[in-house]
């Protein structure tokens, strides 16, 4: 296995997730793309920390503090934006434009 | 490249590496929610997969279980909440016009990222080597104790405020029959009451 190939499949990754947040109208999706980008992250966390022996594996146990925030943001995005919805009956990010002029 | 692709490994990092990408391709085009979301956990199971091929074991089994597990479920959670179209929408994303603009961003992205790797790294090889959970859980709690705490913090402030944030608020509920015997303002359900109250006190006396 040679480093480049684990870093390209990340980079991979991570642009689709750019791609999905850009565009994409629902809240809850927008939030699913920023998961596929977490998720690319983790794979280059992890291959880096193979690539280098590591002997306090430093990649995977911040992989894992990655999860554990990913797992954070959801719960707070989410409660977000059942707020959202249920002040504005719409979950669609265009239609938040009040700090528009 | 012939050398490269006949390591048994590489086949199967190949074969993960096209299920995953084209599964978080649908699931970011995907005009079906639910179809997104099931998309997105073909995609972390790859990655779990990929981590195994890796030897690292502990991370693997967690995202199995945070992610495809809790993480997945809340998503569907909010979907359902939310009352995000099921079935087919065109309205999920946005015009054509932006999704050129977002192609040639993320394009872009992956280029600079590509080179930067192949210039940076180029064919440098690693032999993957299983890492044990034992030294993975010694590592957490001798040299990332703090980190770890203050990751449990966070957990614990984001468990609370999203429940500040997604419950209703039971104070202004509670509030509400508070104007009641002062008469003002009563919506004719409140007025019955009142008045039944009223009557009953003056039953009593």
């Amino acid at each position: 296995m040679i480093l480049s190939q684990f870093v390209i499949l990340g980079a991979a990754l991570f642009s689709i997730g750019v791609y999905g947040v850009l565009t994409r109208r629902n809240a809850v999706l927008v939030l699913l793309s920023v998961e596929l980008m977490l998720a690319a992250v983790n794979i280059n966390f992890v291959a880096f920390d193979v690539y280098f022996q590591d002997a306090i594996a430093g990649g995977q146990i911040f992989s894992l503090f990655i999860i554990a925030v990913a797992a954070a943001e959801v719960g707070i995005g989410l409660a977000i934006v059942l707020l959202i919805f249920r002040n504005r009956q719409s979950a669609n990010v265009d239609e938040l434009d009040l700090m528009k002029l | 490249m012939s050398d490269w692709i006949s390591h048994p490994e590489n086949i199967v990092f190949v074969i993960l590496a096209v299920v995953m990408v084209g599964a978080g391709f649908r699931s970011v085009t995907s005009r079906n929610v639910v179809h997104a979301v099931l998309f997105l956990v073909v995609a972390l199971a790859g990655s779990a997969a990929l981590f195994l091929l890796l030897g690292a074991e502990f991370v693997a089994w967690t995202v199995v279980l945070v992610y495809i597990g809790a993480v997945i479920v809340l998503f569907l959670f909010g979907i359902m909440i939310t009352r995000a179209p099921l079935g087919m929408e065109t309205q999920l994303s946005h015009s054509n016009q932006t999704k050129i603009g977002a192609a040639i961003v993320a394009g872009a992205l992956f280029a600079l990222i590509s080179v930067a790797a192949l210039q940076g790294f180029g064919d440098t090889e690693f032999v993957a080597s299983p890492t044990r959970t034992d030294d993975l859980g010694l590592s957490i709690f001798q040299r990332f104790v703090i980190p770890f705490e203050v990751v449990s913090v966070v957990l614990l402030a984001a468990l609370i405020g999203g429940i500040v944030l997604a419950r209703r608020d039971p104070e202004s509920t509670e509030e509400l029959p508070a104007p009641q015997p002062t008469g003002v303002a009563t919506t004719p359900s409140t007025n019955i009451a009142a008045t039944a109250g009223r009557s009953a006190e003056g039953g009593d006396t």
